[in-house]
């Protein structure tokens, strides 16, 4: 793991160190940015805005290129084209030390030879702060990441997650305005990583400060992220709220990508005309939101697992394979005439596996796509809106 | 296949007890979990089982018989790793092949061949057994280290959380083929992991452990819905139980100390007023972070709810857990 953070205004040291002084702004605009390791383009052709205050996530599978991004922004890599503004100010082609930031750089890397408490201070330290506000922020710190009991251990004999803990501990410690986090979560443990999550999220509704964050887990980009740009191949498929991303993908990448259990696809050949609300899957005419692309060829019929429900009047039918308890929801898996299918269905229903059963679809959260491109075919009523962010 | 049986088994390592007086018995055709978090004795009882370790105390038995001195080799066990390990330089076929060539066994070639054949089908790794290791994705070498396994028709399978090095799709798929051979082959087997969703979706039994001691044993939806301790009602359930003192609210039964609130158990709209913190949009829910006389509690609300951050909401229980205050369970 890495974990980055900088702070672009620390010529005010008095700002910095006040919780919740936003004086400056702190937003980020990404344009054509692009980068190339010799034949190779991590990055294709990125435009974003991270708006100021904002928890942005840069999502995808390894190697799509948001490490990459995120390490331009920071300005560990040079763009081979393109712009990076930070503050309206350019800064794509700067150098690190020679933006007007100061950044904090840390790698896991604490200092084997100092304890917890003193790797945690040590920034602070540094910045000259008085020993009982650093005690005091030290605390806080700790505090947050559940690790005030081991302040007087020494680093070596941690365990990873320790490790990570105090590393985090000393980002955070210094309240910058602005965080740049390459998955810091990613080597915790379940348990730890959801509530971890739910206390970054809180930490930065108290600090305010502007963060862009690379995960490769879609569950922890919905948790925490106000918006989220999900990535693949140096591509950007889609910039949008959670919970838009959610409901309408605009590629097929992104529908299974996203969600848990993914997107189910049921996959039929038809000839779709404009503004055709219906499609016909084995014969039954199945209701959609019209389409915004007429055509015909092979589609994907997708429809997320808590989308779908048991219909006894329902003339689409699945035979049933097995279900999962999950405590209030179970995930029933099912063989269709169109491929197999998961349902997230309340814990009470009886299943019966070889039973068929008719299944309903909630039509209005139903994504049509196009299989040769992936792109979704529906259309809905802000749509413009999450293709371009 | 068998039932194993532990018997009143200790084991310490120094002055750490890694499993305590622990006594379990996995039937013939059980899927049994054993969950807890790393430390909770998972594995030292994996390796008592398989006699990597010798028990201070108590027995071993599986199928009636004693094997608690008997050496790893005799006890007719077979064992899947997390790291899957496979003779890089052979193929997939000589890998699963290997167990059955044990000087312990004399199996004909015919018999090994038509056996890797059949795990190879349940796998769905036929058309790969040519390949060599190397030349696998981390899914299907952890198939053929699950098949190694499978091969050898032990009295029990001792799984020693084989899926979590893999992704999360992978990881699902897996979840789902292993409780299928399970149940076409009707294997006994014995699985930890600290994986809730792991224990939920493939049990038929799970054994909470805390500390080395096997707090509850039931069904998963039993240890759900029916936890002995404010332990165990905290180790199945996303979002997690919420713990908040007993006089927070009113009604609460004699001796209860903490209320342990599922989403399930927090009714909205109706009681005392909570503040709302934010909300986290997952998709297929949405959790709503509530400050309650000064308590966060997580709950549910509707996926297009437009509460907003210091809106109030309404709460009261609905049939909560009650624990007192050694965290056992007030019914």
């Amino acid at each position: 793991m890495s974990f980055i953070c900088f702070e672009y205004d620390l010529w005010d040291m008095r700002a910095s160190a006040d919780i919740g002084d936003c004086g400056s702004m702190a937003e980020i605009v990404v344009r054509n940015l692009r980068k190339e390791f010799g034949a190779f383009t991590a990055v294709q052709s990125s435009d974003f805005v991270v708006a100021d205050k904002e928890f942005f996530m840069l999502l995808g599978p390894s190697g799509c290129g948001k490490t990459t991004t995120l390490r331009m922004i920071a300005g560990l890599e040079l763009p081979t084209s393109g712009q990076i503004l930070i503050d309206g100010e350019e800064v794509g082609q700067k150098p690190a030390s020679q933006r007007d930031i100061a950044f904090v750089f840390q790698m896991f890397a604490l200092y084997p030879h100092l304890n917890v408490r003193k790797n945690i201070s040590y920034p602070l330290i540094s910045q000259g702060m008085h020993r009982s506000e650093i005690q005091e922020k030290v605390l806080e710190a700790a505090k947050l990441l559940g690790i005030e009991d081991i302040l007087n251990r020494p680093v070596s004999g941690l365990s990873g997650g320790d490790r990570q803990r105090v590393a985090l501990g000393r980002a955070i410690v210094r309240n910058p305005k602005c965080f740049l986090m390459d998955e810091p979560l990613g080597a915790l443990d379940a348990e730890f990583r959801e509530r971890m999550a739910g206390e970054l999220r809180s930490m930065h509704d108290q600090m305010g400060a502007t963060t862009v964050y690379v995960t490769h887990d879609q569950r922890e980009a919905m948790q925490m992220g106000d918006r989220i740009v999900v990535m693949n191949h140096g591509v950007i498929e889609q910039i949008g709220t959670p919970q838009d991303i959610y409901d309408y993908p605009a590629t097929m990448f992104v529908a299974e990508f996203i969600g848990s259990p993914p997107m189910n696809f049921l996959f039929f050949e038809d000839t779709l005309a404009p503004e055709a609300d219906t499609i016909t899957l084995n014969g039954q005419s199945i209701s959609i939101r019209p389409v915004s692309t007429a055509g015909r060829g092979s589609f994907a019929f997708g429809v997320r697992p808590e989308h779908i429900s048991f219909d006894d009047m329902s003339p689409y039918r699945g035979r049933i394979d097995a279900t999962e308890y999950l405590g209030t929801t179970q995930i029933v898996t099912m063989t269709t005439p169109n491929g197999s299918l998961k349902a997230r269905l309340a814990a009470d229903i009886k299943i019966i596996v070889g039973d068929s059963v008719g299944l309903a679809f909630r039509k209005e959260l139903v994504t049509i796509f196009d299989c040769e491109s992936g792109v979704a075919v529906t259309s809905s009523p802000d749509q413009d809106r999450q293709r371009n962010g | 296949m068998a039932e194993v049986q532990l018997q009143n088994v200790c084991k310490s390592f120094g002055s750490i007890t890694a499993v305590d007086q622990m006594s379990l018995t996995i039937d013939q055709g059980d899927f049994v979990v054993l969950l807890g978090p790393t430390g909770a004795g998972k594995t030292t009882t994996l390796r008592l089982i398989s006699g990597l370790e010798r028990p201070d105390q108590g027995r071993v038995l599986i199928d009636g018989r004693d094997v608690t001195s008997e050496i790893p080799a005799r006890r007719d066990v077979a064992m899947v790793f997390q790291q899957y390990s496979l003779y890089p330089h052979m193929t997939v076929r000589e890998n699963l092949a290997f167990p059955l060539r044990s000087p312990l066994f004399s199996f004909s070639d015919e018999v090994i061949q038509d056996r890797i054949q059949n795990i190879a089908e349940i796998l769905q790794i036929s058309h790969k057994l040519d390949n060599r290791t190397t030349a696998l994705s981390g899914g299907e070498m952890q198939r053929v280290s699950i098949g190694r396994a499978l091969v050898r028709n032990p009295a029990i399978y001792l799984m020693d959380e084989p899926l979590s090095s893999l992704d999360a799709k992978l990881r699902a798929d897996l979840r789902i083929e292993l409780k299928r051979i399970q149940v076409e082959l009707n294997a006994t087997l014995l699985y930890v992991t600290h994986d809730q969703i792991e224990a939920m979706t493939m049990a038929s039994k799970v054994g909470v452990l805390e500390s080395g001691k096997l707090v509850q044993v039931g069904s998963p939806r039993a240890i759900y819905e029916d936890p002995v301790s404010l332990y165990v009602s905290g180790r199945l359930g996303l979002p997690r139980i919420n713990t908040v003192p007993a006089y927070l609210f009113p009604n609460s039964p004699a001796g209860a100390t903490t209320i342990g609130l599922r989403p399930e158990h927090i009714e909205q709209g109706q009681g005392e007023p909570a503040r709302v913190i934010r909300l986290e949009h997952l998709g297929d829910q949405t959790q709503l972070y509530l400050d309650f006389k000064d308590h966060t509690i997580i709950t549910l609300t509707d996926i297009r709810s437009t509460l907003r951050p210091d809106d109030t909401v309404y709460i009261q229980p609905r049939n909560p857990l009650y624990f007192d205050v050694t965290g056992h369970r007030v019914r």
